[in-house]
């Protein structure tokens, strides 16, 4: 999208009600909205300014956000072998309580205009970090259905007024929700054929969580200095 | 006469014309389909959850293996999402090479599909007849990445390497004598290129051929005229993309609309559909399979004439040459750099996506800074199509449920992803 439409968008968001707040970065807009306004918000955006189509969904966890295992910054570094990452979180382990008071969950909505030819992203935090619930958009775009279950599979969050929130691609009788961060990479459970009990058997895990490249957090100023499609650079 | 209730039927997870991995429910009354249910998952992998626990640049891999029929425009929606958030540009020649695998990739798609498609409603020679042709688009693919699937060719910053100068050769075996051989590899005496050029000269003969077999067939006609039909208001409400939502009438293609890379230089045209049914989509991807082989000519041409640079020369992104390592410090740095932490992106947000052969694939990739993504979603075209399958499937017989698979070009890969 050139400059002249991101601006024009931006200001035309700015007179939908419910809106908190309005940001453009790399050439893209993001509006947040509280899950209270998603409704009317969604309905507004869909009817008075083209966006029929409901292009992705995609529910995030903010838990670990900028949570490092290696620190690179005063004197020398470390060796990165603390666990600090999903990905050496193995069955049983402890996993930390998520106490901060920031919402955990946000749901993200990609929409596009095809009258307009633009793009918008709609980013709703859940309230309630322990049960996060937002309002289902399956009523003003049908297409919601399964990416709505499919948040609600593998993220834990909840759409009220949702036709069918069943699990989407987990397994019958799954246990838990695999995509939020607190759930380790490689499982909790494992099946295999028990010869003895002519059955499938789930056991615990028995792989070795690793990591190869430890997480790391690099202040990198690349894209301030070479691009010009942003408006203005971004909070996040 | 006795009475004929409603019966749940199971089609699938191994029925040949589900296409993979797909456990349809289907609610019957008699022969006719009251409600289906699909149950996908079976092919689920955790790709982004897998990608957040790896750095940038080993995810490419992952990413063929979404849509494994089009590998290479995966790869190409996923580095497009980092370059956004790196603000790096690709070097021209580069671009040309992408929209030439991206079009070769949507051919390769394409002839997967009107081969399957062809053989879940009878036409079984369509299947030898699109194989044929994808073998050479595979050689392609081969001849670039070393690979004739999984390609892992695009890099953040351009390609892997460039184009190369000789096509791997057919030898001579107890099962092909040395005539045959000889034949075989006659356009594979030059470059990639010739190759692809001489491709592209045979192919549009190709596309007449299956459609003297298709589209006047009158049992083609029949299992596929004003079946799935989906009105535009209908196509956009479902999250329609690609020839999905052209075949319900809807001028849209993001090459066109919001042209990425160098398509806006592209000469070629959109077909449209009319009607919204399965025949309409046929009619629609083989147009576009003409298309593709006109912007694949033009990327040719322009190809031939210009060269340069087919990756950054930012070696924070992309590896320095071999040469340059043995005798430079800072080469061999980065090099060690690269391969043993990856590179960081600026913290932010940025959704990239490509006009796949299937539709709109996207990535939404989330970054809070480090060298791995902090939450990576794909948009798959095909998840959208498949759960618009109960809606177009209601009312129609369980024979039609087959040609609406076959007409939504369903690929496991991406849907579970």
């Amino acid at each position: 999208m050139n400059r002249n439409k991101l601006e024009q968008l931006s200001t035309s968001l700015q007179s939908i009600a419910g809106i908190s707040e309005v940001i453009a970065d790399v050439g893209e807009i993001t509006a947040v909205v509280s899950p209270d306004n998603l409704i009317e918000v969604a309905t507004a955006l869909r009817d008075q300014h083209h966006f029929e189509q409901l292009i992705d969904l995609c529910a995030v966890d903010y838990s670990q956000f900028g949570a490092t295992e290696w620190e690179t910054g005063g004197s020398g570094f470390s060796r990165g072998v603390e666990a600090g990452s999903v990905g050496r979180l193995s069955f049983g382990d402890e996993v930390p309580e998520y106490d901060n008071d920031q919402p955990r969950f946000a749901v993200a909505y990609q929409l596009l205009s095809l009258k307009n030819n633009c793009r918008l992203r709609l980013k709703v935090y859940a309230v309630d970090n322990e049960f996060p619930v937002v309002p289902s958009v399956c009523d003003i775009w049908s297409c919601a259905n399964w990416p709505e279950r499919e948040a609600f599979d593998l993220m834990g969050v909840h759409f009220d007024g949702h036709p069918d929130l069943r699990r989407l691609l987990t397994d019958y009788g799954f246990v838990g929700h695999p995509f939020r961060k607190d759930f380790p990479l490689v499982g909790n459970v494992e099946m295999r054929y028990d010869p003895q009990k002519k059955r499938v058997i789930y056991e615990p895990v028995t792989i070795e969580p690793r990591v190869l490249v430890p997480r790391v957090i690099r202040n990198t100023t690349r894209r301030e200095a070479t691009d010009d499609s942003a408006v203005e650079k971004g909070e996040s | 006469m006795p009475e004929i209730r409603n019966y749940t039927l199971n089609f699938g997870p191994q029925h040949p014309a589900a296409h993979g991995v797909l456990r349809l429910v289907l609610e019957m009354d008699g022969e006719v389909v009251d409600r289906a249910d699909p149950h996908v998952g079976l092919l689920h992998r955790g790709t982004e959850k897998l990608a957040e626990s790896k750095p940038y640049n080993q995810t490419i891999g992952y990413m063929d293996r979404l849509d494994y029929v089009s590998m290479m425009c995966n790869e190409h929606g996923y580095v497009m999402a980092i370059e956004k958030l790196l603000g790096i540009e690709v070097p021209e020649r580069a671009q040309y090479i992408r929209v030439m695998f991206d079009e070769i990739t949507r051919l390769l798609n394409h002839l997967m599909w009107i081969g399957a498609h062809g053989l879940d409603v009878g036409a079984m020679s369509m299947f030898l007849y699109a194989f044929r042709e994808r073998e050479d688009l595979m050689d392609c693919y081969e001849a670039v990445s070393g690979a004739r699937l999984h390609a892992t060719y695009y890099r953040p910053g351009g390609v892997a390497r460039d184009l190369p100068d000789s096509m791997p050769q057919y030898e001579a075996s107890r099962f092909r004598s040395k005539a045959d051989a000889g034949k075989l590899n006659e356009a594979r005496s030059g470059s990639m290129l010739d190759f692809l050029e001489d491709f592209t000269d045979r192919f549009p003969g190709c596309v007449d051929e299956y459609e003297t077999l298709l589209t006047d067939n009158r049992i083609w006609k029949q299992r596929l005229v004003g079946i799935g039909v989906v009105s535009p208001e209908r196509a956009l409400q479902l999250g329609f993309t690609g020839a999905m939502l052209r075949g319900s009438g809807i001028e849209w293609d993001l090459r066109k609309k919001q042209p990425y890379e160098v398509y806006d230089r592209m000469e070629f045209d959109i077909p449209v559909g009319t009607e919204g049914d399965c025949y309409d989509r046929y009619l629609v991807r083989m147009e576009e399979m003409r298309q593709s082989n006109r912007i694949i000519k033009q990327c040719i041409k322009w190809l031939r004439n210009n060269r340069g640079p087919v990756l950054t020369e930012d070696h924070k992104i992309a590896p320095p040459r071999r040469a340059e390592m043995k005798g430079d410090m800072e080469s061999l740095i980065h090099h060690f750099k690269l391969f043993t932490e990856g590179f960081c992106l600026p913290a932010g947000e940025a959704y990239a996506s490509i006009e796949h052969p299937k539709g709109e694939f996207g990535c939404f990739l989330v970054s809070d800074g480090a060298n791995k993504p902090y939450r990576l979603k794909v948009r798959a075209p095909g998840f959208y199509h498949l759960a618009a399958l109960d809606e177009m499937v209601q009312g129609h017989m369980l024979s039609d449920v087959v040609a609406v698979i076959g007409t939504q070009d369903i690929v496991f890969g991406e849907i579970d992803r």
